[in-house]
């Protein structure tokens, strides 16, 4: 009986706390429904009116003049071909290192888990500056600057997991005649399924919403990811737009929440493990 | 099999280790030497010895030292309560509730929308509260800025914890939790004694992920504050960035550089030295 009535009070206070965790998503939704000269910091909790009710006014101005759709882009092709490049290649680098053990893979390793700690103003000039040069500046290749400043994470969380597979099965499939291309293809990569889940989503989350990096190392006149247009409304390039800005907010969070929603079982699977093997 | 694998290296470990030298090697020891030098572009680099790390400590407009009391102060209250409610949030979730789904669903939404997006989503309802209450808003307040900044990051990382949490708590044997019962021990014994000694390893992480987080905070400090009013909230990442992109002249990059190296020195020392901290008091299952 005691229990039932603690759970029912944890089930309010629970409730509650599930409606304030919403409402600033729900602010930035109402207010994005507003005439951009109804938007003021002392009316941002009153719900639209008849008359400064805009519709999808805001929006329609965020996808055609502010270019939405190209910044959504952009920032899906960085998202995509990151992760996936992080996920192939670490995989490998991995596997190398945790079954041929010297000094040099041992090297590898230590490098890798440093890198996770050192923050990013270190590296930032120069990283951009090495990013020009070498011409990695445009949204189809960058991707190979987030491998490089990826691959700590990564190969830490697949080595961490490759130290639990038995090695009878590769030494199996080696004996039978797979060379170390076709037994990593054909008999690890499956394997590591569960951990390229984890792996790819702590990406994931991290390329689709960095801001710094790619402001430094791409070119702002022509390449804007999602996170630098929402800047870009609200930086001193001019007069803040409030209603567009608030309109690309919420088109920025609906496809997140999409995601989220179809997949939550795996992300939040895979944030679990990949926190067990950090 | 060792033996065959190791000729196979150019395939296996030079595509990612290419990457790595391009993104993280090159860049770090570039860092590290231009750190000693008076610079506006890599090849324009002049060797100045220690002069950057001396003015950092005396002729530096926005002292890195300020930013750092500023860090310590949002770190210290931010860890302390994101894991306090993200465990407590765990403790609640894993009782068998009704809705539990949909309340874990909810509280680990936040963790999705990126920095920038959530500082200016929590600044527009920031400055919303203060005008209502009649308070300077966010441009001129610091307290608000530093509890902002607070409530910003717990929101958002409070759901993240918890899910650790969760899955430290499940792992928890059924066995003991019943022998305890047994033997008389109270909920809270049982949560002091067997519970939180049993999940050591999520609070390390737990510890470690907030930590580190704290300290290198940006997006969130760029969009929500931008260091307003006169650099009081600027944290090290956004100082170490304003010192660097805000300003001209050929005396700052090199200055930039040297805050560079003497921030990741202190945040690679604090996030080992919590690792062997709490690394000590985890139990062996």
């Amino acid at each position: 009986m005691k229990k039932k009535v603690t759970d029912a009070l944890l089930i309010v206070l629970m409730l509650i706390l599930a409606v304030s965790f919403l409402y600033p998503v729900f602010l930035i939704l109402f207010n994005s429904l507003k005439e951009e000269t109804s938007i003021s910091t002392n009316t941002v909790f009153t719900l639209p009116t008849a008359e400064t009710f805009a519709g999808l006014k805001n929006y329609w101005d965020a996808v055609t003049s502010k270019g939405f759709f190209v910044s959504f882009g952009y920032s899906l092709v960085i998202t995509v071909t990151s992760v996936a490049a992080i996920c192939l290649f670490c995989a490998m680098c991995a596997w190398f290192i945790t079954r041929v053990q010297n000094k040099w893979t041992s090297m590898i390793y230590y490098l890798c888990v440093f890198s996770m700690v050192v923050p990013f103003q270190m590296v930032m000039y120069t990283l951009s500056k090495t990013a020009d040069t070498l011409k990695l500046n445009t949204p189809w290749n960058i991707w190979v600057i987030y491998l490089g400043f990826g691959a700590g994470l990564a190969v830490f969380m697949f080595t961490g997991f490759m130290k639990s597979i038995p090695l009878e099965v590769e030494e199996a499939a080696m004996i039978d005649g797979c060379n170390p291309i076709q037994t990593f293809f054909r008999i690890v990569f499956p394997m590591l399924r569960p951990t390229m889940v984890s792996v790819g989503i702590l990406e994931a989350m991290w390329v689709w919403n960095d801001y710094l990096l790619p402001t430094l190392v791409l070119d702002i006149k022509k390449y804007r990811t999602i996170p630098m247009l929402i800047q870009y409304f609200k930086g001193s390039y001019g007069k803040v737009e409030m209603g567009p800005m608030m309109a690309s907010i919420m088109l920025t969070i609906i496809p997140i929440v999409i995601v989220y929603l179809a997949g939550q079982k795996h992300i939040i699977k895979g944030v679990a493990a990949g926190a067990v093997k950090g | 099999m060792e033996k065959v694998l190791k000729k196979y290296w150019p395939l296996f470990v030079v595509p990612t280790m290419a990457a790595f030298t391009i993104g993280f090697i090159v860049p770090f020891l570039q860092g590290l030497y231009l750190s000693f030098c008076q610079f506006t572009t890599i090849k324009k680099a002049k060797w100045v010895g220690f002069d950057n790390y001396i003015r950092v400590f005396t002729d530096d407009p926005e002292p890195l030292t300020d930013s750092l009391w500023f860090t310590v102060a949002f770190a210290a209250v931010s860890i302390v309560l994101i894991n306090l409610i993200g465990f407590l949030f765990a403790l609640v979730l894993t009782r068998g509730l009704k809705g539990t789904n949909l309340f874990r669903t909810v509280f680990f939404m936040p963790n999705l929308i990126g920095g920038v997006v959530l500082g200016y989503i929590w600044q527009i309802l920031i400055n919303g509260l203060l005008s209502v209450v009649g308070e300077p808003l966010l441009a001129l307040n610091t307290t608000a800025g530093y509890w902002g900044l607070i409530i910003l990051m717990c929101w958002q990382q409070v759901g993240y914890m918890m899910i650790i949490y969760i899955a430290g708590l499940q792992s928890v044997p059924e066995s003991l939790i019943e022998a305890a019962k047994i033997d008389g021990a109270t909920s809270l014994q049982t949560l002091l004694k067997i519970k939180i000694p049993m999940i050591m390893q999520s609070v390390t992480i737990c510890v470690f992920l907030t930590l580190t987080n704290s300290f290198k905070l940006f997006d969130q400090n760029m969009a929500l504050t931008n260091g307003e009013p006169m650099n009081t909230t600027t944290m090290l990442a956004l100082n170490i960035y304003k010192t660097f992109y805000n300003r001209t002249g050929a005396q700052w990059k090199g200055l930039g550089q040297a805050k560079a190296v003497i921030f990741c020195i202190l945040v690679v020392l604090i996030s080992f030295g919590q690792l062997r901290a709490t690394r000590g008091k985890e139990v062996q299952q």
